[in-house]
C-alpha cells in the first residue's frame, strides 16, 4: 500500500460530498422546501410531493452506485484493491483484543 | 377457480420451495451458520438483504398507511430507503473488513470492553424481539383472512416453517431461502399494481401511472381528481403535508440512522467474500428496495381513489364482498348515525377507539358496535392494514392474484422474522456464551447451541403472535429509536473517529438509549393524554426521539472521551486495518 492517509482523505472527501446530495434531496427538497416546490407541477405531480415519494429514492440508489464506481477506482489508483482468492478475515481482529 | 383453494396452492407452492431450499443449504459450521460462511455472491445478498429488510410492514401496512396520510407517508419511504445510503456509505464496508459474525462483536472489540459488548447484546436481543412481534401479528391477520383459519394454527404453520429452515441451515438456509421469498414477494406486490394502474389512468408503470390523468375520459390528473375528493370529504388535499417540517425532519432522520442500525441489516453485509462486495450488494440491496417503495406510492394512491369511489355513500347492503368479510375479522366498522342505510366516509373518529363488537345486527345487517360515538359524522372506520390486502378485491381483480397477494404477504414476514431470529440466537449463542461466559466450547458445542437459541427464540416469537402485545405499533418506534440512539453514533464513531474510547462509547450510549427510551415510554405509557406537539420537547414526537438520543449520544460520547485516557495502540493499528480493502 502506499500512501494510507491519501486514501482514506479521498475517502472521507467523496463520502462527504455524496452525503450532501443526500440531504439536500431528502431532507431539503422533501421535508424543509417541499410547500414551496410544491408550487411547480412536474408531470401530474406537485413538484415537492414527487420528490418526497420519488425522486429522492432514486436518487438515493443512484448515489450509491456513484460510490461503488468512484471507490473502485480509488482501491485502483492506492492499490488497496483486494485480491481475487478469499482472504480470512477473520484473522484480522486478533491483534485488538 | 374458488379464491381459498387457489390460495392453498399458491401458498403451498412457495412453502414446499422453501424447505426445499432449507435441505439443500445445511449449515456444517458456525461460520456457515451465522454468516454463511461469507460465500454468499453480492446479487444474492442484495436479494437477501432486500427480502430480510422488507418486513410485514413494508409490504402489508405501509401502502395503507401513506394512502391515510397523503404527502406526510413520505416520511417512511425517505427514512426507509435513505438509510442504505449512510448503511453503503459509512458502515457496511468497514464492518465486512472487520469480518466478524455480529454487531455487539464490533462494539466489545472496538471498544475492547465486554461492558459495551453486553450492552449492545441487550439492545440487539430488545429490538429484533420487537420486530419479530410485529411479523408474527402479519402472519396471523393473512391467515385469518385468507385462509380461514384460527390465528393460532396460522401462526403454528408459519412458526414451523421458519423452525425447519432457520434451526437446520443457519444463515446459509435463511439466505438462500429469502432470495426466493424476494422474487415472490416482489411479483405479488407489482402483479395488481400493474393492473389497478393499467385500469385507472392506461399507464402501465404505476411509479408514471399515480402522475397521469385518469382513464375514464375526463382528462383530469389522477391526484387533481384524489385532492378533490378528500377536500370534500373534509380530509384536505391528498398532496399536502399535515406534519410540522421539525417533526418530520426528526422522524426521517431517526428512521435512516435506525435503518442503518438494525442489527440484521448489518450482519447481512457479513456475508459477502468482499469488501467490494459488500458495497455493491448495498447498491443491489437498495435497487430492489426501491421498486417496491416508489410502486408503495402509487398504489396508496390508487386505493385512495377506489375506495373513497367504492364506500362514499354507497348503500350498505349492495357493498362488495370483501366489504363484509373485512367486517368479519373486525377490521372495518361501520355505524349507520343517521339510519339511512348509506356509508357517510368523512374526515374524523366515527367512534371512540377501536371497534368492539356487540353481538347482532343493525337495520341494515351491519355488526353492531359497543363504542361509544365519535365527535365527528363519520360512520365508518378502516383498519390501515387491509389496503394492500384488500386492493385487488377493491379493484375486482381476478382471484389468482389475490392468492398472490396472500403468499407475498407471507414471504414478507417470514424473511423477516428468520433474519431477526438469527440475530437473536447469535446474540445469545456467540455474544453471550462463547464470548462472555463459555469461551471454551468448542465449534461443534458452540452450533448446537446456535440451533438450541433458534429453537428457543421460534417458540418465544410464536407466543407474542398468537398473544400478540396490545403495543406492536408503538414498539416498533421504539426499535427505530434505540438503533438510532444506540447502534448507529457506537459504530460510525468506532471507524471515523480513532480517538472514540470506551469511556466515552459506553456512556454515549446509555444516554442516548436512556433518554430515548424515557422519552417514548413517557408519552406512550405514562402520560399518553400529553403526546401532542404542545408538550413535545422542540415540538419532535416520540417516534423522531430516536433523533434527539442520537444527537446526545454524540455530545456525550465526544465529551467524556475528551476526558479520558486515549484508544489503545493495538486498538488503533486495527482501525487503520478496517479503514483499507486489502489484507
Amino acid at each position: 500500500m502506499k500512501d494510507a492517509r491519501g486514501y482514506w482523505k479521498e475517502n472521507v472527501s467523496l463520502v462527504l460530498k455524496l452525503l450532501t446530495f443526500w440531504f439536500i434531496v431528502s431532507y431539503g427538497m422533501g421535508i424543509l422546501y417541499v410547500d414551496y416546490l410544491d408550487r411547480f407541477q412536474f408531470f401530474g405531480f406537485p413538484f415537492g410531493f414527487w420528490m418526497a415519494q420519488q425522486g429522492s429514492i432514486y436518487i438515493f440508489v443512484a448515489l450509491i452506485f456513484i460510490y461503488v464506481f468512484k471507490m473502485n477506482k480509488l482501491d485502483k489508483k492506492y492499490d488497496v484493491e483486494e485480491s481475487d482468492d478469499h482472504i480470512p478475515a477473520e484473522d484480522l481482529t486478533k491483534g485488538g483484543q | 377457480m374458488d379464491i381459498q383453494v387457489l390460495t392453498y396452492i399458491i401458498v403451498g407452492i412457495t412453502f414446499a420451495i422453501y424447505i426445499g431450499i432449507a435441505v439443500w443449504a445445511k449449515a456444517g459450521t458456525t461460520d456457515d451458520f451465522y454468516v454463511a460462511g461469507h460465500h454468499v455472491p453480492p446479487l444474492a445478498n442484495g436479494m437477501a438483504t432486500a427480502a430480510d429488510w422488507m418486513s410485514a410492514a413494508s409490504f402489508i401496512s405501509m401502502a395503507g398507511i401513506i394512502s391515510f396520510m397523503g404527502r406526510d407517508g413520505s416520511m417512511y419511504l425517505m427514512g426507509w430507503t435513505g438509510g442504505y445510503v449512510l448503511l453503503a456509505l459509512l458502515l457496511a464496508p468497514y464492518l465486512r473488513k472487520f469480518g466478524q459474525f455480529t454487531v455487539p462483536d464490533f462494539v466489545g472489540d472496538r471498544y475492547y470492553s465486554n461492558a459495551a459488548r453486553t450492552v449492545a447484546v441487550i439492545c440487539a436481543l430488545f429490538i429484533s424481539f420487537t420486530y419479530v412481534a410485529g411479523q408474527m401479528r402479519g402472519v396471523g391477520i393473512v391467515f385469518s383472512r385468507f385462509l380461514e383459519v384460527d390465528i393460532t394454527t396460522g401462526v403454528l404453520i408459519g412458526m414451523s416453517i421458519i423452525f425447519f429452515y432457520a434451526v437446520l441451515g443457519g444463515m446459509k438456509g435463511i439466505t438462500y431461502t429469502q432470495v426466493a421469498q424476494y422474487c415472490v414477494l416482489i411479483f405479488a406486490f407489482m402483479v395488481p399494481a400493474i393492473f389497478i394502474s393499467i385500469l385507472m389512468t392506461g399507464n402501465p408503470v404505476p411509479q408514471l401511472g399515480f402522475g397521469s390523468t385518469l382513464a375514464d375520459g375526463s382528462e383530469i390528473y389522477l391526484l387533481d381528481k384524489l385532492n378533490g375528493l378528500s377536500s370534500e370529504l373534509g380530509f384536505g388535499n391528498y398532496t399536502d403535508g399535515r406534519k410540522s417540517s421539525i417533526d418530520m425532519f426528526c422522524i426521517v432522520a431517526a428512521l435512516m440512522a435506525g435503518t442503518a442500525g438494525l442489527p440484521h441489516v448489518i450482519v447481512r453485509f457479513f456475508t459477502v467474500p468482499k469488501v467490494r462486495d459488500a458495497r455493491i450488494s448495498a447498491g443491489y440491496a437498495l435497487v430492489l428496495i426501491a421498486i417496491l417503495y416508489t410502486t408503495a406510492p402509487a398504489v396508496s394512491s390508487f386505493a385512495r381513489l377506489n375506495l373513497i369511489n367504492t364506500v362514499s355513500g354507497a348503500d350498505y347492503i349492495s357493498t362488495p364482498d370483501w366489504f363484509k368479510n373485512w367486517e368479519a375479522t373486525d377490521l372495518i366498522a361501520w355505524r349507520d348515525k343517521n339510519n339511512d342505510g348509506k356509508i357517510q366516509y368523512m374526515a374524523g373518529n366515527a367512534f371512540e377507539g377501536k371497534p368492539d363488537f356487540a353481538d347482532g345486527r343493525g337495520a341494515s345487517g351491519e355488526r353492531l358496535l359497543k363504542n361509544a360515538d365519535g365527535e365527528s359524522a363519520n360512520e365508518l372506520y378502516i383498519d390501515q392494514d387491509i389496503i394492500v390486502l384488500a386492493n385487488p378485491e377493491i379493484a375486482r381483480l381476478p382471484n389468482w392474484v389475490v392468492a398472490l397477494v396472500v403468499a407475498g404477504g407471507l414471504a414478507a414476514a417470514l424473511s423477516t422474522a428468520a433474519g431477526l431470529l438469527l440475530v437473536i440466537s447469535t446474540s445469545i449463542a456467540h455474544d453471550l456464551f462463547k464470548k462472555m461466559l463459555l469461551p471454551n466450547i468448542t465449534d461443534k458445542q458452540e452450533l448446537m447451541y446456535a440451533r438450541m437459541a433458534v429453537a428457543i427464540a421460534v417458540l418465544i416469537a410464536g407466543y407474542f403472535g398468537i398473544n400478540p402485545p396490545g403495543f406492536v405499533a408503538q414498539v416498533v418506534a421504539f426499535a427505530f429509536g434505540l438503533a438510532a440512539s444506540s447502534f448507529f453514533p457506537i459504530i460510525l464513531m468506532g471507524i471515523f473517529y480513532k480517538r472514540m474510547n470506551k469511556e466515552g462509547a459506553i456512556s454515549g450510549m446509555i444516554s442516548g438509549l436512556v433518554f430515548t427510551a424515557a422519552y417514548i415510554i413517557y408519552f406512550k405509557f405514562i402520560n399518553p393524554g400529553t403526546d401532542n406537539a404542545g408538550h413535545w420537547w422542540f415540538g419532535v414526537s416520540p417516534e423522531g426521539a430516536g433523533t434527539l438520543g442520537m444527537i446526545l449520544n454524540f455530545i456525550v460520547a465526544y465529551c467524556v472521551s475528551k476526558m479520558t485516557p486515549p484508544t489503545p495502540q493495538t486498538v488503533q493499528d486495527m482501525i487503520e486495518k478496517i479503514r483499507i480493502p486489502r489484507g
